[in-house]
């Protein structure tokens, strides 16, 4: 029953959705218009549950003192803050991200200067990291090389001051020589997730029950 | 030690310190480097510059956070920026995801303000996060009214004088995507596939060749791609004599051609050394071997 009855409730689903994609038409398109606010409902509550699964997770290291237990303090630190002024600032306006809010200035002077940092380091690393390992051991290192270096100056202005020539070069990179591989790789993602699907909604794949 | 040899030790400060210097400076004094146009960004700029006031709307959707403002956020300025000069009837949409909300936000009232006589509900609609992701997407097509109920403002749908005509997809000429992660595919999968709805995209530039495939077979209409795209149609719109704004990514493109050359010249002196040490080396080798 336990097994059962999960098993069940996928494969009803998935074979509504499937359905309802190909055919609009009533009963399955009203069908499916019931399945998407289903969706919407549980979608909301796995919210729940990921809250759920951090808090616990970050208990149990700051319980148990496990290395880096102090991050999880900072965990704990922002997800209140969060919780905080996203209430406060929901019970005075309607929206929190309205200009003024408390939550709106925590987004605007903490989240945001925070994951532009973390992304701006990517600049110092990337540079770092291509002088000490992109070396030219191989065919196959100097071909990835060769093009790497072309595209990197062919599509920036500089590249066309170069060389007016550059840019065109670059694009056929993208166009044509990275098309083929990529196209493969798209195909073989697409197939693979056409049975994983089935795989799930015929019951053959469990491991999810576990 | 030889000079290849330090040089190969370099310690990563200095790396740093370079790359910090020549991304600062043309941020300070911009160079002006030309910028020049491609195909996939002029679609993109031509399908939206043929449209006007009676044309359907544009849905404009505000897919990435804050750390991918520098590359997206002139993207979205300028299609908001467009679409406001033609007066072509826009939606934003605030994002499939609830931390996109702000930076939708940010970019509608920035854009606004150099627009006055524009008034939200009737030249512009600007809808907040619902959950869902793609059941949003599916759910557009049946009715964005019963979908969003009530715009970010919290302004009933079916009150606003824009969305008296627009009830789903098949009154919208264009989506266009602005996104950090692989949300254009959802839109070519439920949007597009399932209600034939044209989408267009604008993405990172690290997740633009993967869409060269779609964008080849013409599912897309056209396509930024990184802070190379949005600069390109900022310089679109200043030919046109369109407002471009601060033209922010123009700015970023001459920092990062140099950031580009400087990398390049690193893993130039990096290889040379690599082969010089080596060489020596072997050379140190056999004559070892030979006493």
């Amino acid at each position: 029953m336990k097994k059962r009855v999960p098993l069940l409730i996928t494969f009803i689903t998935g074979f509504i959705v499937i359905v309802s994609f190909f055919v609009p038409h009533r009963p399955f398109g009203a069908l499916e218009t019931e399945t998407l606010i289903w969706y919407s409902i549980i979608l909301g509550f796995t919210l729940l549950i990921g809250v759920d699964s951090l808090v616990r997770l970050h208990t149990r290291q700051i319980r148990r003192k496990k290395k880096g237990w102090w991050y999880s303090i900072v965990f704990f630190a922002g997800f209140f803050y969060c919780l905080t002024i996203g209430i406060i600032s929901l019970i005075r306006t309607p929206n929190p991200f309205q200009p003024g809010t408390v939550f709106f200035y925590g987004y605007e002077t903490i989240l945001i200067p925070l994951q532009s940092t973390m992304f701006a380091l990517l600049a110092f690393f990337v540079a770092s990291a291509s002088y000490r390992a992109f070396r030219a051991r191989n065919l196959d290192a100097t071909l990835l090389l060769i093009t790497a270096v072309i595209v990197m100056i062919g599509r920036v202005p500089a590249g066309h001051k170069l060389w007016t020539r550059l840019p065109g070069i670059a694009n056929w990179v993208f166009d044509v020589l990275q098309m083929g591989p990529m196209r493969g790789i798209m195909i073989g993602v697409a197939l693979g997730a056409v049975a994983m699907s089935l795989r799930l909604i015929l019951g053959i794949e469990r491991t999810y029950l576990s | 030690m030889g000079f290849w040899q330090r040089l190969l030790q370099l310690d990563r400060k200095w790396i740093f310190l370079g790359i910090a210097i020549v991304v600062i400076i043309p941020l300070i004094k911009p160079l002006g480097l030309p910028i020049k146009p491609t195909k996939p960004v002029q679609d993109l700029f031509n399908y939206i510059d043929t449209l006007g006031p009676q044309s359907d709307a544009i849905f404009l959707v505000c897919d990435f956070d804050p750390s991918l403002m520098p590359e997206l956020m002139p993207m979205i300025q300028s299609i908001l920026r467009h679409c406001l000069t033609k007066g072509v009837p826009v939606i934003l949409h605030g994002g499939l995801y609830p931390a996109y909300i702000g930076i939708a936000k940010m970019a509608i009232d920035e854009v606004a303000a150099e627009f006055p006589e524009k008034k939200s509900g009737e030249d512009y609609v600007f809808l907040g996060f619902i959950p869902g992701v793609t059941a949003v997407i599916l759910a557009i097509g049946i009715d964005i009214a019963s979908t969003f109920k009530t715009d970010y403002y919290g302004v009933p749908i079916d009150s606003l004088p824009m969305m008296y005509g627009i009830k789903n997809y098949s009154d919208i000429s264009l989506v266009v995507d602005i996104s950090g992660s692989s949300s254009p595919e959802s839109w070519l999968m439920y949007g597009q596939e399932r209600y034939s709805v044209n989408v267009g995209l604008g993405c990172t530039a690290v997740s633009a060749p993967s869409y060269y495939a779609f964008l080849q077979s013409g599912q897309f209409v056209g396509m930024m791609g990184g802070m190379k795209g949005a600069a390109e149609y900022e310089e679109l719109l200043a030919r046109k004599g369109y407002p471009a704004g601060k033209r922010p990514a123009t700015t970023g493109m001459d920092s990062q051609s140099f950031a580009h050359l400087l990398i390049i010249l690193l893993v130039i002196l990096g290889n040379i050394g690599y082969f010089v040490v080596r060489r020596a080396e072997r050379k140190a080798g056999m004559e070892r071997r030979k006493r």
